[in-house]
């Protein structure tokens, strides 16, 4: 048998060794330090699982119950983590399934690195069995991809697959390695990192000038407003952020991908920014003076209306990608580079200050939204149960240690308006592609990728339904993944919308679910459905205590709708609390 | 305003890569006016050309689009004043039309056409120059029963440009922090930042 040990020590000793493609593949992983791999074996990627059989003692391989949940789960686990999420798959549909989870990965600057196999090199472009041309499907939502059909260069471009994927600005890589290439017996030279690549460059440089710009700007400011993203987080900069926003004193915010870099109770933090986010940071987006952006990118949910954003500020904005400056809002000055390097560059040049009027205007706007809304959703007497109250107890419960992974619609929104969390990375969720079924493959990957943290997937009666699939993933490898379905037997953001901007005319969002618990049964998962007020704070303890895996299905409000409220078309300040206002 | 400008997006000599610039501007709905590939003056490492009528918005932020493809080592964007572009035409008319009128001939003159092929029933013409000379003896020569018309994309010379030489030597040393002070557009006429 061939083993990696030999391998290492023949190829110390001689030029080269003759190994397998395959084998190389597996040298690749082990020397990149991938513990996780989630996958589905097929035909076309056999020779890979074959090679992986020796070494399922140091790659620990998840076998998932379809690619999309391979491909979530490897989200799930990067996202937590910060390391590489690598999954593998065969070729033809294993590949095309990963195509959602790839758009996903690429939206949300996911590091990924897919393995797919593929039919015979002599075959390609035959229509072969379960032969798909995947580099040219996935071109648009790869960072990059590439297509191996000799072994030799298996161990090359393994390794500017992870450069690549990992550094700059992150991304998923996918990598199609011809059945012929994993089979074919070469001269083998071991693995090197690759730490260039010519033609790429991760990060700009960064400019003195840009940075002593910003910083004047921000030093004559009377209403300076921080609004950050995932950047910090990718950048690892959540330390940077929180010493230059308590110099400067700066009222902060953050995108539903930000979240966490900073935590939720921060005295500094004003919530969150978006269509649904916080009524404060929406509204006085349009007041600030300077608008300070920090590793985000203007996305049309976060900006609303363009032409109404913010056009009274000098707009400072910090990122890592050059073709995000100007791409929605052009800005004042762009600060390029990684913010982890830019951030205490500024922090250096900034004037130690507090903006007490300025605050306060949050304040007012803060305390509007909580009489108006917040309280009601979060502490409500009587009626059914509202999805805010059922995250307020989560987080007297958790305490806002917990990670909390997110699927797609009205719970999402709540959730990410109400959670508490007080570490960085403890917020997952599909942000720029708003892929419904993320929930529950991303949280068996994150509870791999941050075993000691308590993970709670939190998901709607829709999105639920669309990759349930993964309760068998949970029953073979049981990760302790706690599942949180709230039912409001509505598809509820679209019957939200068809409510307020087509006559209430619920066109096909009346969803009918199966008992979530039996099903979860079924997989050995324990479970318990709920719909009283007095019985929520146990059943929630319940489960967060249990043992293993545990569904609590608890029955919400049918028609409640999110707000505040950015209607579509419309400026962030013209940001609603109420339906009538609409 | 949309006005024409032409890209040249110098690249790695890699499979596929026409596609991933291809699908950027489709993405947008930009329709290529022209597109030419060619090798570069340096070995391995190629040139494409594209011709895009847009505005400058749209372009610049394309082009940074473009140099994010990993295998895209640089992308230049100019307006027509800014380079020295060519193309070529071949035009093909029967022998005999050519023979009997002057007019013809004239014409042929007048743009410099050279006959590539003579041949008893028909000639091919070439003529280089740019979109409308070529268009405007188009347009002469369809009155003369005009055969087979085939017109090149067009390659062009950026006039203020050293090439990229330099740069790729930059950018193929291995130690990131040397990398040069160059992550603009390479276009001087715009600094994109403004108090």
């Amino acid at each position: 048998m061939e083993t990696i040990e030999n391998l290492k020590n023949e190829v110390k000793e001689n030029s080269g060794v003759k190994t397998s493609g395959s084998l190389a593949v597996i040298d690749a992983l082990l020397s990149e330090k991938v513990a996780t791999i989630f996958g589905y074996p097929g035909g076309a990627i056999m020779p890979i699982y074959d090679a992986l059989y020796d070494y399922q003692n140091n790659l620990n391989h998840i076998l998932v119950r379809h690619e999309q949940g391979a491909i979530h789960a490897a989200q799930g686990y990067a996202r937590v983590s910060g390391k590489t999420g690598v999954v593998f798959a065969t070729s033809g549909p294993g590949a095309t399934n990963l195509v959602t989870g790839l758009a996903d990965a690429m939206i949300d600057s996911t590091p990924l690195v897919c393995i797919t196999g593929q039919v015979f090199a002599h075959l390609l472009g035959t229509d072969a069995f379960q032969e798909t041309d995947i580099i040219n499907i996935t071109t648009p939502i790869t960072k990059w991809n590439y297509q191996i059909t000799d072994a030799t260069e298996i161990p090359e471009i393994l390794a500017k697959a992870f450069f690549i994927a990992k550094t700059g600005r992150p991304g998923p890589v996918l990598i199609d390695i011809t059945k012929n290439a994993q089979l074919q017996i070469f001269d083998y030279k071991g693995y090197r990192p690759c730490i260039h690549v010519r033609s790429y460059r991760a990060e700009p440089i960064i400019r003195n000038e840009y940075i002593e710009k910003a910083a004047s700007l921000i030093n004559q400011a009377k209403k300076p407003f921080v609004i950050f993203g995932q950047g910090v987080l990718l950048g690892n900069a959540e330390k940077e952020l929180i010493e230059f926003i308590e110099k400067g004193g700066f009222p902060t915010a953050w995108t539903i991908l930000g979240m966490s870099a900073i935590p939720t109770d921060h005295p500094l933090g004003v919530g969150m920014l978006g269509m649904h986010g916080n009524y404060a940071p929406n509204f006085l987006t349009n007041e600030c003076d300077v608008l300070i952006a920090i590793g985000m990118r203007f996305d049309d949910r976060v900006t609303g209306r363009l032409d109404k954003y913010a056009k009274q500020a000098k707009i400072i904005h910090l990122d890592i990608d050059p073709s995000e400056i100007d791409k929605n809002v052009p800005v004042t000055v762009p600060v390029w580079g990684n913010c982890k390097q830019t951030i205490p560059l500024l922090t250096a040049l900034i004037e130690e200050k507090k903006h007490p009027e300025w605050f306060n205007e949050f304040e007012i706007r803060k305390d509007k939204e909580f009489n108006t809304l917040i309280n009601k959703e979060l502490y409500p007497s009587e009626g059914e149960l509202t999805m805010g109250e059922v995250l307020q107890v989560l987080n007297e419960l958790t305490n806002g240690d917990a990670v909390i992974v997110t699927d797609v619609g009205q719970h999402q929104m709540v959730a990410c308006r109400y959670a508490k969390q007080n570490n960085s990375r403890s917020n997952i969720t599909s942000g720029g592609l708003g892929t419904m079924g993320y929930a529950l493959p991303a949280a068996i990957g994150a509870k791999f990728g941050a075993p000691e943290k308590q993970v709670v997937a939190i998901m709607g009666d829709g999105g639920a339904q669309m990759n349930i699939q993964e309760f068998g993933t949970i029953m073979q490898y049981n990760p302790n993944v706690k599942i949180l379905i709230l039912n409001n037997r509505f598809l509820g953001m679209v019957r939200q919308w068809q409510e307020l901007f087509h006559e209430k005319r619920y066109s096909f969002t009346d969803i009918q679910s199966p008992d979530f618990v039996q099903v979860a049964k079924g997989y050995g998962i324990d479970g318990k459905q709920i719909s009283k007020r007095e019985e929520l704070r146990s059943s929630l303890k319940q489960m967060l205590d249990h043992s293993s895996s545990f569904v609590l299905e608890v029955a919400v409000a049918q028609e409640d709708n999110v707000f505040p409220m950015v209607p579509q078309g419309k400026g962030v300040a013209e940001i609603v609390l109420t339906k009538e206002e609409i | 305003m949309k006005q024409e400008f032409t890209l040249t997006i110098y690249t790695e000599n890699q499979v596929g890569l026409i596609n991933k610039i291809a699908i950027l501007f489709s993405r947008r709905k930009i329709s290529l006016e022209s597109l030419n590939t060619s090798p570069s003056e340096i070995e391995n490492i190629y040139r494409f050309t594209i011709v895009v009528k847009e505005t400058e918005v749209v372009v610049k932020n394309l082009v940074r689009q473009l140099e994010k493809i990993v295998d895209v080592f640089k992308v230049f964007y100019n307006t027509n004043e800014e380079i020295i572009w060519q193309q070529i035409a071949l035009y093909k008319l029967a022998t005999d039309v050519i023979m009997k009128e002057v007019k013809v001939e004239r014409l042929l003159r007048e743009y410099e056409a050279n006959a590539v092929v003579i041949r008893n029933d028909y000639t091919v013409f070439e003529v280089t120059g740019q979109d409308n000379e070529i268009n405007n003896l188009l347009k002469e020569l369809d009155q003369y029963g005009l055969i087979e018309f085939v017109k090149s994309s067009r390659i062009a010379i950026i006039k203020s440009s050293d090439g990229i030489h330099q740069q790729v030597l930059d950018m193929e040393k291995n130690d990131p922090t040397k990398l040069p002070i160059n992550n603009e557009f390479l276009n001087l006429k715009s600094m994109i930042f403004e108090m």
